[in-house]
């Protein structure tokens, strides 16, 4: 090999060692920051064994996790399915914290870890940091903070309480986590470690100063007049902030039987919970960013001579593998690849800057042949989550690619019906089914906490508002209704309501399900 | 520049404890099927990994899902290709569309298996027994000899003198005490006489001769004092009884299958034979089951027939006894295996028929075999009345006899899963020693 060419390469062959990791992560920060304008948190790059990196896959990807019997089973289920070979090891894995962490296996050759590199390090590292889901909802300089607190808090709380009561509590709180975030409004920051302390010495005092006959005062002068109770009913909803959607954050503060310790781990459940809920509305988008940095950035040390024509093979092999999208009807078909997709929309997006068609000048007239694909993408990632990004960039042209079409399915009919496909007329109506596909908040049951007696029998009566008539699935439903009346202490209904005509369709209690708790 | 961590030396297996706390949650249902498995599976089976499906109940973690076969949905799908607008597709069944379609929203969870290793299962099959130790369980083993050449002793019957050893030895000791060699005194003596046979010899070497007599003297005197093989010298060989390995054990699994012994009694049984199974296991490389049951008539039959058959009759214990009898005499000398035998029965038999079994262990079955076992499977209220005392069925008390004068012979009654085990360590935990009868 020719001395002057040898020079100017990164890298040789797949084996790496710290020097070379630090010189390729010096040449790619180089292109992310100056050509692609990305703004990073610092990173930290950690080197992990296969074995650690099935640990974090099952404690959900944090460094730092309390213990649980449910982390216990998905590793046995991830485990299960790579020794199987159904599964291969992600990669990477890359965690929302500042300093950014991102795993790099020690298995992966020179060259992954370069694409892993610019994949998490930049690509993941800048979304989380500029996106305002994350920047307005998690807070990435305290979570590892917060998660070392929580997995103390709960190592103690077992050596106080004992592992089964902990165990069960934790059993309640999961099965509520998607009912266990606030959608519209912010939640209150972390507090800080001294703040925390501050809130466990409160606790722990009013713990000892709790005195029981308060909970037995006689109840207020009973009210025949119906206007009254009615009143009364509107105050009462009032003073406990109802309805309310977030049935673990009402469960904390308004449970009459949770002990204070019991109350700071369903807070600790929600925060968590909240704290991956903008991850989940932004999957397409933060792994098409990740996805289209990492491959933009491969090809420009390329064309700069800086890998080799063997490295720059592989990366795209393995480039070509995350990206691949298999049509409905094939036996892989796992759904949207989020990466597939996001990846294509932006470089669509690039494309349709740069070198537009007429048809994109209809669809996409402020940006089409602005030539400013850099500063478009930049503030995708920044101001969309993916229902919003698709609603505003998925292109005709793309819809056409994926070949893809929109399919009505209604539950009395023992058919589906194909209602768009990749045309003229189709367009609209696809992305904008799509575009819902992706709201998190619109897919979810829509569950609030309705009313409460709290001086009567203390019925906790929660409604479903029941959309197109989508019902709860029967054993998942009364499953979890123990769990909440597990936390809630008395009896529990859920009543789905549909959201347009007002009907009640359905209604259940604890009192009528078999098996207590 | 970023900050480079190698955590590749950092513990592994974060998850232990989280896998151990899955591990326990789902042991009631592990335990279900273990057990159901000692059931339906054959003895030797028991002993081995299995593939145990995830349990759902108790390890399920419920939440708030939309019901998939409810109201209106929408899908967006990729790679239409014949399709148009107002296409229908069927649901279930035929088409894949649709059911491609469930599969991209919804939430499916694979089912999966997972292994149980050869100790896990042991562990929640024990369990099921209340084994509280298995590690202090000792069997007596009790071997056959063979006398090996063990190095050489200085007693010993003279039949086994080593006459290399003790040679060596004389050797060794007429060198140190210079014992004249037999050609030292013969050239002397030749000398001398060729001295005395010479003309003139009396005068001109009379001197010189006596000398050499006195020599040849002093020479003899010392041969006789030295002996050419003292009693120091002699080395017998020495031997050695060595253990011989026995590495195979056959396993007589004998059962009363009449009417009265039922689904509870036969499974009772098979828990017990499972665990002598497990046990011999241990010891033996190679363990042979066979299987005897009987009726009024006994025949040796394979592990199903032996649980599953529906077979019934009137009850002869002692054709079982004598069928087994016959086995061993056909394939199993008893110099070559080890024997155990585990009779299980309700203890009813023909009068008259007890005091036959008896003294067919009496005066066969208990000089053969390394171990025999009764096992009275009795209803849980009879436990009360008959836990104690020595009354109980005909069968009982004949065998007690047995049971008096031999040791390796033992008895005793159960009559749930949870006596077995403590049973078990009863026959085979307390005995002292096992006599060998050849």
């Amino acid at each position: 090999m020719p001395q002057g060419a040898a020079s100017n390469l990164l890298f040789q062959g797949s084996d790496w060692n710290f020097e070379t990791l630090s010189r390729t992560y010096d040449a790619i920060e180089a292109i992310a920051i100056d050509e692609l304008g990305l703004d990073v948190y610092p990173n930290q790059l950690e080197i992990i064994s296969s074995e650690q990196m099935l640990d974090a896959y099952s404690s959900v990807g944090m460094p730092l996790m309390y213990q649980h019997w449910s982390f216990g089973k998905r590793f046995v289920f991830e485990d299960h399915l790579y020794r199987k070979g159904r599964r291969g090891l992600a990669y990477e894995l890359v965690i929302n914290s500042n300093p950014c962490i991102t795993y790099l296996m020690e298995e992966n050759t020179m060259a992954m870890q370069a694409l892993v590199t610019a994949h998490a390090a930049f690509g993941h590292n800048h979304f989380f940091k500029n996106n305002y889901l994350f920047r307005q909802w998690t807070d990435a300089s305290a979570i590892l903070d917060y998660m070392e607190f929580a997995k103390k808090y709960i190592a103690k709380c077992e050596e106080r309480h004992g592992t089964a009561a902990v165990e069960s509590i934790l059993d309640s709180a999961h099965a509520l986590m998607d009912q266990g975030v606030f959608r519209y409004r912010r939640p209150p920051r972390l507090s800080s470690e001294k703040e925390r302390e501050r809130t466990r010495e409160r606790l722990e005092y009013e713990e000892q100063t709790f005195s029981d006959l308060w909970r037995t005062l006689p109840p207020t002068s009973e009210n025949s007049d119906p206007k009254a109770v009615e009143r009364d009913v509107s105050e009462r909803k009032k003073a406990l902030n109802l309805p309310e959607e977030n049935l673990l954050y009402f469960l904390e503060k308004t449970s009459l039987i949770l002990e204070p310790w019991q109350r700071e781990i369903l807070r600790i459940v929600r925060v968590i919970a909240q704290y991956f809920y903008p991850q989940r509305q932004t999957k397409v988008m933060n792994e098409g960013c990740a996805t289209y940095v990492h491959y933009t950035i491969m090809n420009r040390l390329f064309d700069r001579g800086q890998i080799t024509e063997g490295a720059m093979l592989e990366v795209l092999q393995s480039h070509t593998n995350v990206v691949f999208q298999p049509p409905f009807d094939d036996p892989r078909y796992p759904g949207i690849n989020p990466y597939a997709l996001g990846f294509a929309m932006m470089q669509e997006i690039e494309r349709i800057c740069v070198d537009p068609t007429s048809e994109d000048r209809d669809w996409f007239p402020e940006i089409a042949g602005t030539g400013n694909w850099r500063e478009t993408l930049l503030d995708a990632w920044a101001n969309h989550r993916d229902e919003s990004f698709i609603l505003q960039y998925l292109s005709p042209s793309l819809i056409r690619k994926f070949r893809l079409f929109l399919l009505t399915d209604e539950a009395d009919d023992n058919y589906c019906e194909v209602a768009s496909i990749h045309n003229e007329r189709g367009y609209e109506a696809i992305r904008t089914a799509l575009a819902r596909s992706y709201d998190v908040g619109a897919n979810q049951p829509d569950i609030q906490v309705m009313d409460v007696d709290l001086l009567g029998d203390r019925h906790l009566r929660l409604q479903h508002n029941v959309k197109n008539g989508v019902l709860l699935e029967e054993d998942g439903r009364d499953d979890t209704l123990r769990h909440v009346r597990h936390l809630w202490g008395y009896d529990v209904s859920i009543a789905g309501v549909d959201s347009e005509t007002g009907e009640t369709l359905y209604e259940c209690t604890t009192a009528d399900l078999s098996g207590d708790d | 520049m970023p900050n480079f961590i190698d955590r590749r030396l950092n513990p592994k297996d974060k998850s232990l404890g989280n896998r151990q706390r899955f591990l326990k949650r789902a042991r009631e249902e592990l335990k279900r099927v273990i057990k159901e498995r000692v059931k339906s599976g054959k003895i030797a089976d028991v002993d081995a990994e299995h593939n145990v499906s995830m349990p759902a109940r108790g390890v399920s973690e419920p939440s708030f899902q939309p019901d998939r076969h409810s109201g209106e949905k929408q899908y967006v799908l990729p790679g239409n290709r014949e399709f148009a607008p107002g296409d229908r597709l069927p649901k279930k069944g035929s088409g894949r569309g649709a059911a491609g379609a469930g599969a991209g929203t919804g939430k499916s969870e694979d089912d999966f298996q997972f292994v149980l290793s050869r100790e896990e299962v042991l562990d929640l099959f024990f369990e099921d027994l209340e084994l509280p130790d298995m590690v202090k369980l000792n069997l007596k083993e009790s071997v056959a000899f063979k006398r090996r050449r063990a190095g050489f002793t200085a007693s010993g019957s003279p039949m086994n003198i080593n006459v290399g050893r003790t040679m060596r030895n004389s050797f060794g000791r007429r060198i140190a005490l210079r014992r004249p060699s037999r050609r030292e005194v013969e050239e002397l003596a030749e000398e001398i006489a060729k001295l005395e046979a010479a003309p003139g010899a009396q005068t001109k070497h009379k001197q010189h001769i006596e000398e050499l007599r006195q020599t040849l003297d002093k020479l003899e005197r010392r041969r006789r004092r030295i002996a050419y093989v003292d009693p120091v010298d002699i080395r017998f060989n020495r031997f050695e009884p060595q253990p011989l390995p026995n590495a195979s054990a056959v396993m007589f699994c004998l059962m009363d299958v009449s009417a009265s012994m039922g689904e509870r009694e036969k499974d009772l049984a098979k828990r017990f034979f499972v665990l002598l199974h497990l046990f011999l296991k241990r010891r033996y490389e190679r363990i042979d089951i066979v299987f005897i049951r009987h009726t009024d008539e006994a025949g040796e039959v394979d592990e199903n027939t032996f649980f599953y058959s529906k077979q019934s009759g009137g009850t002869i214990v002692s054709t079982a006894l004598e069928e087994m009898l016959r086995v061993i005499r056909e394939r199993y000398p008893a110099h070559e295996w080890n024997i155990y035998a585990a009779q299980a029965s309700d203890g009813e038999n023909i009068s008259g028929d007890s005091e036959r079994c008896a003294s067919l262990l009496h005066d066969e079955l208990m000089r053969l075999c390394q171990y025999y076992a009764y096992v009275e499977i009795i209803d849980e209220r009879e436990t009360e009345i008959f836990g104690t005392t020595d009354n109980g069925t005909s069968l009982w008390r004949a065998y007690r006899t047995v049971d008096d004068e031999w040791p390796n012979f033992q008895m005793t009654r159960i009559a749930k899963p949870a006596d077995i085990y403590p049973v078990f360590r009863k026959l085979f935990g307390k005995q002292q020693t096992v006599q060998l009868h050849k």
